[in-house]
């Protein structure tokens, strides 16, 4: 008798667990119902608020979902590479050729640029403001062993600043404690930087969106050689048969149209344009 | 300090506007953790008890290995159900990467661990109590499991609270295999970890809030459910 009441009582319990997890279920098959892409891009572009600006307009267009995962260059090549995003959106020249020549992606494509910049401590102890020469920067921050705050994740502005690192011919690992690498987003990295007024080399996207800049500002900007591209590139159907190409050249194609270019330039943050459209028209 | 009735404000704006992007990912942190949280039970009490009961080899070591999950960091947790879900990993190609199952699922791997080690405890507390009384009423080891269940269900609803706390706090292992997904795979956790990143510290913190708020809410809800079930029982 107490066995049967026992029973009686599992049963119950799992009937009411069974309640919990329908309506989670039928939340999933929901989702499913609509096309949708996987882009896999970079920190920059998702947290300056460029994707909620422009995916919209290509979604109420196309009827086609846009879900972007952002994170770093290095991990959102990773996750194009394992066949777990349609597209990705990133800024890291030489990788991404690399991922391509891999045979990871189809083709890689010019989007648009911004570029980097040195940001640091206003009382700039490396005396580096207006130098306008960000590997001479770099050289006095080294040489004053002031505090300099690196990604460390193998994003594509950790990869920006290690080749400038090398242009300045210095290997700030070796210097001491003055090099913090902090192997986390262009966002937490600049919450460390702000935290310890340290100087930090930053996409101009980010900044213009980041609101904890404590005693932070630019210090150098314009030099060529902190030019920021951005590519986008088809993970290759052939190597992934499930890659969603229809639709993820549609998004790719509409981007590089000069209606997704004109989006991109449109997009400003306090009347300061953070994009600059540079796609090459078809065929030339 | 400064911030925190910035903080406070944000807050407080997020309720009262019934903020809808706010209700969604607070609605899909309760349906992706609630959810964990009873598969995980399902498992996690069974498997419990029964290490509690059941004599075999290798059980006691067992019993630390599932003790020690308790503390699994979920970014493993989550990297494991990454490489298991990923196109290139053995469960590729149901293509649940990147979506609320896939989340599910690695809040389950690190909830069960949980709830089965307490568990056990309780129900072996229990057996040394009432073991004389339900050998004498012929019952096997482990046919008294379902009993001892029923007879620590208060004590068990702490266990699965605590499971629950896991599930609703953590960040790593969602942020892995959801991929933070704007309307898709963002929770609260994850929304709060975005928003820190985009140095919007009110906005995050205010954010944090709302989540105690909540957690705070289902264990009063679960407290009270108990109190009146337990004067019910008399």
């Amino acid at each position: 008798m107490k066995l049967f009441e026992t029973t009686r009582r599992a049963v119950m319990a799992i009937a009411v667990g069974a309640a919990f997890l329908g309506p989670a279920g039928a939340a999933g098959a929901q989702t499913a119902e609509k096309p949708f892409i996987t882009v896999a891009s970079t920190t920059s572009t998702e947290q300056s608020g460029l994707f909620k600006h422009l995916l919209p307009q290509f979604t109420e267009k196309t009827g086609i979902e846009v879900r972007v995962v952002a994170v770093g260059t290095g991990q959102a090549l990773k996750i194009g590479e394992r066949g777990d995003a349609d597209v990705v959106f990133v800024h890291a020249k030489s990788a991404e050729e690399e991922f391509v020549a891999k045979g990871f992606g189809v083709e890689r494509l010019e989007v648009m640029y911004n570029d980097f910049i040195l940001v640091g401590p206003k009382s700039d102890p490396a005396g580096v403001r207006g130098t306008g020469d960000v590997v001479k920067a770099f050289q006095a921050i080294a040489e004053k062993k002031s505090p300099f705050v690196s990604r460390g994740d193998d994003s594509g502005t950790h990869k920006a600043e290690l080749a400038l690192w090398k242009l300045a011919a210095i290997d700030p690992k070796a210097g001491g404690s003055w090099y913090r690498e902090t192997g986390s987003g262009m966002g937490p990295a600049l919450n460390t930087a702000a935290g310890m007024d340290a100087y930090i080399l930053a996409d101009r996207g980010t900044w213009l969106s980041f609101k904890n800049r404590g005693d932070l500002a630019i210090l150098v900007e314009g030099d060529d050689r902190l030019f920021n591209q951005y590519g986008i590139i088809l993970v290759n159907p052939a190597r992934h048969p499930h890659v969603k190409e229809k639709e993820a050249r549609a998004f790719i194609d509409w981007v590089l149209s000069p209606e997704g270019q004109a989006a991109i330039a449109s997009y400003k943050i306090e009347g300061e344009q953070l994009f600059f459209p540079n796609a090459r028209k078809k065929g030339a | 300090m400064h911030g925190f009735d910035e903080a406070l404000a944000a807050a407080w704006r997020l309720i009262v506007t019934g903020d809808t992007a706010l209700v969604e990912i607070a609605t899909l942190s309760l349906k992706v953790s609630l959810t964990a949280v009873v598969c995980a039970a399902l498992i996690g009490l069974p498997l419990g008890a029964a290490l509690a009961l059941a004599r075999f080899p290798g059980r006691n070591a067992l019993v630390v290995t599932i003790n020690a999950l308790m503390g699994l960091p979920p970014v493993v947790a989550g990297l494991l159900v990454y490489l298991l879900l990923s196109r290139a990993g053995p469960l590729g190609p149901y293509g649940l990467l990147f979506t609320p199952t896939a989340m599910i699922i690695a809040q389950t791997v690190l909830v069960t661990p949980i709830i089965a080690a307490l568990t056990r405890q309780v129900v072996a507390d229990l057996w040394q109590e009432y073991r004389e009384q339900l050998t004498s009423l012929g019952a096997s080891r482990l046919r008294a499991v379902p009993t001892l269940l029923w007879d620590a269900r208060f004590s068990l609803v702490t266990a699965v609270l605590a499971g629950l706390g896991r599930a609703m706090a953590e960040v790593g292992a969602i942020l892995v295999v959801g991929g933070n997904i704007a309307g898709v795979t963002r929770t609260m956790t994850t929304a709060i970890a975005l928003e820190t990143s985009k140095g919007d510290l009110p906005l995050a913190l205010g954010l944090g809030i709302v989540l105690l708020v909540i957690v705070l809410a289902i264990n009063a809800a679960a407290h009270l459910l108990g109190t009146t079930a337990r004067r019910a029982a008399g």
